[in-house]
């Protein structure tokens, strides 16, 4: 009697078991974005800082200080969202920096956009970290960060040539994991 | 084992009791009669925010929730709603952007049917558990019985 007991206690056991087991692989703050393969939220938004070494460049100035979305089809497009106050962002912009300007002259385009923050912290974010080789997007109401799901920073997107999201990395990202991406990405035919 | 059935059937009475509460909500406040439109899509933005997550919270809903992100979003749903979309049109959104992670009560289908079937199987499971050791102690005769507990 007392074994067929232990056996339906273990039988009983197991279903709790793995549903136990199936919340410790998922981490509950992760939010797996449907972006990916979708095409990219158009934005059009204002410039607020240039590269440290292009103060007065001249293509900036023919898009009229706002960068679209939709101006930048056929190039791939490397949106990385920011803020003065992330901690996280500190470890990753020189790193971002420098794929921006090895990647510089190949068919793709660097964006930090700024993420509830003011562009004068942002500016002098960028000067007290050396320098940022790419432009600075400001998004006044959050509007686009919302449009790409955003839910923390740094959040950093691939956009592919067709004007689609390819990738999404959650954190702090390196020069090489972005110069493997973008070179690939730029590898690819048509996309 | 007693302890633990009390608490199944503790918990299990929670759960049906908030969904029952959760069911009643929108359509108390829902429509009110005499409410200029502002209020009514006051009221209809305030409905939809309840049932989005706040991403940056614990378990809140972006209605509750005093984060900045989540006041951004209370004014997208509120604009969305003021362009003339539709309540689920404004849910889907949020989908498209967040995945179905954003909505707080998850659609009945897949493993989420756990959530919903869960109370039921473990109060049928009390209520198993009840009648079996009820007839086994009345089986063991009246009187006899020495952990049964006593009047007070």
């Amino acid at each position: 009697m007392s074994w067929s007991r232990a056996l339906w206690a273990t039988v009983a056991a197991i279903p709790l078991l793995l549903l136990l087991w199936f919340g410790t692989q998922h981490d509950p703050k992760a939010i797996k974005s449907p972006l990916p393969g979708k095409a990219a939220p158009d934005f059009a938004l204002a410039v607020f800082s240039y590269p440290t070494d292009q103060p007065n460049m001249a293509a900036a100035l023919a898009m009229k200080d706002t960068v679209r979305l939709d101006s930048l089809k056929g190039k791939v497009v490397v949106l990385n969202f920011w803020a003065s106050w992330c901690l996280a962002c500190r470890d990753e912009h020189a790193e971002l920096s420098a794929a921006a300007m090895a990647l510089r002259g190949e068919d793709v385009r660097f964006y930090g956009v700024l993420y509830q923050d003011v562009p004068q912290n942002g500016r002098d974010w960028i000067a007290a970290m050396g320098g940022q080789s790419y432009q600075g997007l400001y998004d006044p109401q959050t509007r686009t960060a919302i449009d790409y799901g955003l839910y923390g920073v740094p959040e950093t997107f691939f956009i592919g040539r067709d004007g689609k999201v390819r990738f999404k990395f959650v954190g702090p990202v390196t020069t090489s994991l972005v110069m493997d991406t973008v070179r690939a990405m730029l590898a690819e035919k048509g996309k | 084992m007693r302890r633990a059935m009390q608490a199944f059937a503790f918990g299990a009475s929670l759960t049906l009791g908030t969904a029952a509460v959760r069911a009643q909500a929108p359509v108390t406040s829902g429509n009110r009669p005499e409410t200029s439109g502002v209020s009514r899509l006051d009221d209809s933005a305030r409905i939809i925010s309840s049932q989005l997550r706040c991403p940056v919270c614990q378990g809140e809903s972006i209605q509750e929730s005093p984060a900045e992100l989540a006041k951004q979003m209370r004014s997208v749903v509120r604009d969305q709603l003021a362009a003339g979309r539709s309540g689920e049109e404004v849910k889907a959104y949020f989908v498209s952007k967040y995945g179905e992670w954003i909505l707080l009560e998850p659609k009945p289908r897949g493993m989420n049917l756990m959530v919903y079937l869960a109370p039921f199987l473990l109060l049928l499971g009390g209520a198993w558990l009840i009648v079996r050791s009820a007839r086994k102690w009345t089986k063991a005769g009246a009187g006899s019985v020495p952990d049964s507990p006593t009047p007070d």
